[in-house]
């Protein structure tokens, strides 16, 4: 279990976390922010592994990861 | 769920103004993530250029002093000699340090100044609206060179990473890239080693980045990252140039 958040508002919808999520579980929304931008969403939170690839990638540094703690033996 | 991946505490929280998809964010993300890991933000002072990230004193949450066109490496030569206890970098583009400062980043080098120098190479002079830069590449169109640079009038690219490894008082002298995840790791890894060096009193340190300029270069932000593999690092390669 893993999940993205975009801050809407300081996306500016360069696509780069689209292009390098592994999982392609990223799309540019259909609202425009603010600044004019369509911002990057997670379509898809099942498929999405928590990785941070597309959060090392943000130039705006936009985006949070969460994963879920692995269980302890 | 765990919150794995957040912005770093070194980060103010204004929006920055670069353009889409340029990677001058990136490396921002990157400094401040190695200062909140080093745990010095309440004693690192930087040194903002002239360039698109003539902002960063907005940017960065910590000291910041702004410094007129290409002298950074002056003033972190002052800051740091009067205030030794404090970590001093610069954050400099291509036209700043490798053209109008070049003098400064030679000296600075040469000296031995133990400082930390954030190099940001994108090719071009991006505030400006894309003139050509000591940096430009053979052939690339700018505004300046509309039929690309040519090598008898314009001459050939500096390589600033090379050229100051062979000066004395260079510690650490690195060039890495921002083009793929795995490129922004080793850049993460390097920005750290140049800020360690300083806090061990090694001499003089510079990372030079290769970043993008999708506005400039007329390119979106995922063609510019592969212009970026397939055109500068052929160029500029990445390695370790120094390191004592
Ligand atoms: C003394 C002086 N000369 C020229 C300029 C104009 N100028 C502003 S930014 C810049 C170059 C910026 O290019 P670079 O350092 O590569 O940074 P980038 O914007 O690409 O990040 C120039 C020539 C100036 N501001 N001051
Ligand atoms: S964390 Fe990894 S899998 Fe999840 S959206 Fe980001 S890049 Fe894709
Ligand atoms: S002009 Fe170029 S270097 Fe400046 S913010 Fe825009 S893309 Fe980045």
């Amino acid at each position: 279990m893993a999940k993205i958040t975009v801050e809407q508002e300081r996306c500016k919808g360069c696509g780069i976390c689209i292009a390098f999520c592994p999982k392609k579980v990223i799309q540019l929304s259909k609202n425009l922010n603010p600044k004019g931008f369509f911002p990057a969403e997670l379509i898809n939170e099942k498929e999405c592994t928590g990785c941070a690839i597309c959060a090392l990638m943000c130039p705006d540094v936009a985006i949070e990861v969460y994963r879920q703690e692995r269980e302890k033996k | 769920m765990k919150k794995v991946f957040e912005r770093p505490k070194s980060l103010t929280d204004v929006h920055f103004t670069y353009c889409a998809g340029c990677t001058h964010g990136m490396i921002h993300r990157m400094v401040a993530e190695t200062i909140d890991e080093l745990k010095i933000q309440d004693r690192t002072i930087g040194v903002s250029p002239v360039g698109c990230s003539v902002f960063a004193y907005e940017f960065f949450n910590f000291d910041m002093v702004a410094a007129s066109h290409g002298r950074a490496p002056a003033v972190a030569t002052g800051l740091k000699r009067s205030l030794p206890e404090c970590i001093i970098f610069t954050y400099q583009g291509d036209g700043d340090l490798a053209a109008i400062g070049t003098a400064e980043i030679v000296h600075a080098a040469t000296r031995g100044e133990n400082i930390t120098v954030i190099f940001v190479n994108n090719a071009i002079y991006g505030m400006t609206g894309g003139q050509m830069a000591p940096t430009t590449l053979i052939g690339q169109k700018t505004e300046t060179t509309p039929f690309g640079r040519d090598a008898r009038a314009h001459g050939y690219p500096i390589r600033i990473a090379e050229m100051l490894a062979t000066l004395e008082g260079s510690s650490y002298i690195v060039r890495t890239s921002t083009h793929n995840p795995q490129n922004v790791r080793k850049t993460k890894l390097a920005v750290k080693k140049a800020f360690e060096n300083q806090l061990n009193n090694k001499n003089f340190n510079l990372v030079e980045i290769l970043s993008t300029c999708p506005s400039n270069w007329g390119l979106d932000s995922i063609q510019s990252l592969k212009w970026l593999e397939e055109n500068m690092i052929p160029y500029f390669p990445l390695g370790e140039f120094k390191n004592i």
